[in-house]
């Protein structure tokens, strides 16, 4: 199976021709203590098969229980999303052989979800909000996780054998699954993005899972179709599975589209599959075919009894919901006083709760934009990272801030100081301990620093003498450099002048 | 004191509280009574005499030392091996299973294990509880101790015939479609079905999870209460478990064998008598409802229209739960695995290899019919068709139980027919469950205990039906006409099983 380089058409060219169509179907872990239908314990990063129990390795005899704490979280994404919340829905099987669902069924809702019929407006790099009409969410148990040991590539192919970890087995899911997406036109791959990332950030907002797309929690499969124009009925679709960045998803998309142009302008017909992303390369692979004659034989949960959610308890949850990220983004606008630009580039960058946190440090809102937007956005562009996964913390920046505003370090050290961050030397204080880098405040070592300056350049006591001031900043340059910056600049002015004066 | 074996497990218990017997002794008793005559009955898959003995003893210590204990503390116990016990070998009869210790217990184990009744051993069963006769067990058939010639019902045949050949005084039985009063009718014992949802389901190796009841299978009525008090109640475990406690068996059955059934109206039901019955069988049943008009009760005709559609129904719900229940009998985690000798290793070729093996054909046969029944185009047709005769049938009880307390019938249409007859008639041998599964589909309690023997030698069961969680109603009727019948008797008619020829 070697992936040939297909033939693509040129995205611009390619949305002239076809209106793409997308279907996003999102998955998160929720972050409950134990697992969707047992007691055994969900932690990130377990040994393998340690975190299970009869109920999640399916050993014969083994019963499910529904953990209402799931439910829970189920039912404030639902009414997040604006759903209804069903009285009463089922569990249902979903039957199919994998080495990696312990009972070689899935428990999960299929025609009875606990939440339906809602939407989410997503708010694009422009500030145009696009509303995204949301089909359905449902609850269901996560599978395990095969290794394939042996082969190059990691994948089955080639592999001498297979080992199957079970601790993730049973993890609860919410599946939320939107309807079909018309009207993005050639902003899509950005609709899609955006929606993913709106997403995570309610999932952070309810408090229901760390959602963090590194280690999926977040897994998002995104359905694309194209058709000649808005009014046509809808094409052939594929369906791009565990897309795992926001990045990914938007080059997904776009690659998705220029790859079905191709085909459609070649006379052909694009094939209902699933299709793998590869973040190295950025494209697509053919998966399984989807064909009609997968049969998952869906039947209602026996094993369970229905999960019927009491309307005060629903209420109870709607009233308890809080402050939605869109909602917060503007009240946040306004305290910190950035521009609506701003705020936007914040937001696109991820950074919003990255400053937040450092707010809350007890830095100002505009020094925090400084280091998210300035350096730290830098070095995730030139590390290809997410911003949220750049090794600092917003702790980290906010003491960092600190040491600057108490004069400890000046700006210059402080980027210093950073990049010590960056390469896992500690925290802030401590790499300022360690590389001695605390500014110079005893007069001792600066007066001594300056008078063999002066000493140097005679020529410039006089000139400063007579009452030109201008080369007193090279004086201040000098006694810099040979304090390896660590003198406050502002001090070292007065004592020259005290000196030469 | 080779008569402890035929003792009941309530006179059991009586002489352990009274001190005239030891725990170990009536362990021991039971567990030489095994050794002589299990040899040719095949009631048991495994039997665990060391951990019987060491419970035995600590109970025999326990009660010396004045300890509170349990009224069935030290009364020996066969569990069916479908029943999940922890460091023993469970293999619900099947290859599939064999030499799977389990890392844990049921819950009804657990409760047998707290009130420490020694747990003799795992008994014989139709592979995954499917079948009517304990012919479809990978380990061999179970023979009926009435005649060695016949089966000894199934899917509990090693339960019930672990009864009847006194190896135990309390067995476990499971019940999906009849497998606990079936066998209890074929062999001259006691077999409850309890209301769907009172005894967990945890650790039951499941058969259809919506059918599925685990109960007591003994010698008296008043036994089975004893023992489905034990293992009844509540369980966070199962999320099908009823709240209620399980209490008022005992107080209904020693109430019941005063004998007095004044006010008490028995329905009987239209569609389950006469035609298809065998002629003893409907005799015995006409001489038991004459019994219970004796005791004052009164009795009425009532029509179940629907039941004749029941055992249509229960072979579509039950295979195709099974089908999707034994998909992780695979050989990826545990149990049997078979690896292809030939072409690649693939998991999905291991799989196909190991069912292949692993399943009997009966297994087989359930499973195609289940996967068929499930599949997309015929799921209305056959799963959804049959979950709407279900909520008929569930009807037609509540309005029979509208113009009677209970209801009752003969438990099977025959009594045991001899080993192979219905092998190659998988229909015929569906037959035999028709009056026991529409129980099953409704949740409701069954009770089978024995009336007498036919003209063929072999004994009949009589059949008692209650509304859901009115077990202690069953027990009062049944334990009313046990003592009618023993009266007649002038004995228990297990009693009149013929003595077994000890193998040395």
């Amino acid at each position: 199976m070697s992936v040939s380089s297909p033939d693509l058409v040129a995205y611009d060219e390619a949305v002239t021709q076809y209106d793409p169509v997308i279907g996003i179907e999102v998955h998160v872990e929720l972050g409950t203590k134990t697992k969707m239908f047992c007691s055994a314990e969900v932690e990130f990063g377990g040994e393998a098969n340690t975190q299970v129990t009869p109920v999640s390795l399916g050993l014969p005899g083994a019963l499910p229980v529904v953990n209402g704490k799931a439910v829970e979280s189920a039912i404030k994404i639902g009414l997040a999303l604006h759903c209804t919340i069903a009285d009463s829905c089922r569990f249902a099987r979903k039957n199919y052989f994998y080495p990696d669902v312990p009972k070689n069924f899935q428990t999960s809702q299929y025609d009875e979800p606990i939440a339906y019929d809602g939407y989410l407006d997503v708010e694009l790099d422009d500030g145009e909000i696009f509303r995204v009409e949301i089909e359905r969410a449902h609850m269901e148990e996560d599978a395990g996780k095969n290794t394939h040991v042996g082969g190059s590539t990691g994948r089955i192919h080639g592999a001498e054998y297979s080992l199957v970890d079970y601790n993730r087995a049973g993890i609860p899911l919410v599946e939320i699954v939107t309807k079909p997406i018309e009207g993005a036109g050639e902003r899509a791959p950005e609709v899609a993005r955006a929606y993913v990332q709106t997403l995570r950030d309610i999932f952070r907002a309810l408090d229901v899972s760390e959602a963090r797309m590194e280690r999926g929690n977040v897994r998002a499969d995104v359905n694309l179709s194209l058709r000649p124009t808005p009014e046509s009925p809808l094409g052939t679709r594929t369906e791009t599975k565990n897309v795992n960045s926001f990045r990914s998803i938007e080059r997904a998309v776009r690659y998705e589209v220029e790859r079905q142009a191709a085909i459609l302008n070649a006379g052909k017909t694009v094939t209902q599959e699933t299709r793998h992303w590869h973040e190295d390369t950025g494209i697509t692979t053919a998966g399984r075919e989807k064909s009609d004659a997968e049969d998952y034989r869906y039947f209602p949960e026996p094993d369970l009894v229905p999960v019927e959610p009491s309307r005060e308890w629903v209420e109870e949850l709607r009233a308890s919901l809080p402050e939605m990220p869109a909602v917060k983004r503007r009240r946040l606008r306004e305290e910190w006083g950035y521009s609506d630009i701003e705020m936007r580039d914040v937001v696109n960058a991820g950074a919003l709760e990255l400053i937040e946190n450092t707010v809350a440090g007890g830095v100002s809102p505009a020094a925090a934009r400084k280091w998210w937007m300035g350096e730290l956005a830098r070095f995730a562009k030139e590390n290809d990272r997410e911003l949220a996964s750049v090794p600092v913390s917003p702790a980290q920046i906010a003491e960092l801030q600190r040491l600057i505003d108490e004069k400890k370090i000046n700006d210059k050290i402080g980027r210093q100081v950073l990049e010590g961050v960056l390469a896992g030397e500690g925290d802030p204080a401590e790499i300022v301990s360690a590389r001695g880098l605390e500014i110079v405040s005893d007069d001792g070592p600066l007066l001594a620093a300056i008078d063999q300056v002066l000493a140097d350049q005679p020529d410039i006591v006089e000139k400063v003498r007579s009452g030109n001031m201008g080369p007193v900043g090279a004086i201040i340059g000098a006694v810099m450099k040979a304090t390896r910056g660590q003198a406050d600049a502002g001090r070292v002015r007065e004592l020259i002048i005290e000196r030469i004066g | 004191m080779s008569d402890i074996t035929r003792l009941t497990a309530a006179e059991l218990a009586q002489k352990l509280q009274a001190g005239d017997i030891t725990s170990e002794q009536a362990t021991q008793a039971h567990l030489d009574r095994i050794a002589a005559v299990d040899p040719t009955i095949n009631a048991f898959v495994t039997v665990t005499a060391e951990d019987a003995l060491a419970t035995a003893r600590d109970v025999d210590e326990r009660r010396a030392r004045g300890e509170q204990l349990h009224p069935l503390a030290g009364v020996p116990i066969a569990i069916k091996d479908v029943v999940v016990t922890d460091g023993v070998q469970t293999t619900a009869g099947s290859k599939m299973l064999e030499g799977w210790i389990p890392p844990y217990d049921a819950t009804l184990v657990e409760k047998i294990k707290e009130a420490r009744l020694p747990i003799l051993g795992k008994t014989n069963m139709d592979e995954f509880a499917m079948g009517s006769s304990t012919e479809h067990s990978a380990y061999g058939n179970t023979l009926n101790p009435w005649d060695i010639e016949r089966i000894p019902g199934g899917s509990g045949g090693g339960s019930a015939a672990a009864l009847a050949a006194f190896e135990a005084p309390l067995a476990i039985g499971t019940d999906t479609g009849g497998s606990i009063r079936q066998p209890g009718a074929v062999t001259g014992t006691v077999g409850v079905k309890p209301t769907y949802g009172s005894v967990s389901r945890y650790g039951l190796i499941a058969m259809a999870s919506s059918l599925d009841q685990a109960g007591p299978v003994t010698r008296t009525v008043l036994d089975a209460a004893l023992l489905h008090e034990l293992i009844g109640g509540h369980d966070p475990k199962d999320s099908t478990s009823l709240p209620q406690p399980a209490t008022g068996y005992v107080k209904a059955a020693q109430e019941g064998a005063l004998g007095d059934l004044t006010g008490v109206r028995v329905g009987i039901v239209k569609e389950l008598t006469g035609e298809g019955y065998q002629p003893g069988v409907q005799a015995r049943f006409d001489e038991s409802v004459a019994l219970l008009r004796d005791a004052g009760a009164t009795v009425v005709e009532v029509s179940c229209p629907s039941f004749t559609t029941a055992l249509a129904a229960y072979y579509l719900i039950m295979p195709a739960e099974a089908s999707s229940n034994l998909a992780k009998f695979d050989g990826m985690r545990f149990g049997l695995r078979v690896e292809p000798t030939d072409g690649p290793l693939t998991a999905e070729r291991v799989m196909a290899a190991t069912r292949g093996q692993g399943f009997g054909d009966e297994v087989k046969r359930r499973i195609i019919i289940g996967t068929y029944a499930l599949s997309s185009g015929y799921y209305d047709a056959y799963y959804g068709s049959a979950q709407k005769v279900r909520t008929l049938i569930q009807r037609d009880f509540t309005a029979a139980f509208e113009q009677a307390d209970v209801l009752v019938s003969p438990t099977s249409p025959t009594t045991a027919f001899k080993f192979g007859e219905k092998l190659d008639d998988p229909l015929a041998m569906y037959l035999n469950d028709i009056a026991t599964i529409p129980a099953n589909l409704a949740g409701v309690p069954g009770m089978s205990l024995p009336n007498g023997v036919s003209d063929d030698g072999m004994p009949v069961g009589f059949q008692i039906l209650a509304p859901i969680s009115e077990d202690a109603r069953m027990y009062r009727i049944g334990a009313a006409l046990e003592s009618a019948l023993e009266k007649q008797w002038g004995e228990p008619l297990i009693n009149r099983v013929p003595e077994l020829e000890a193998q040395a």
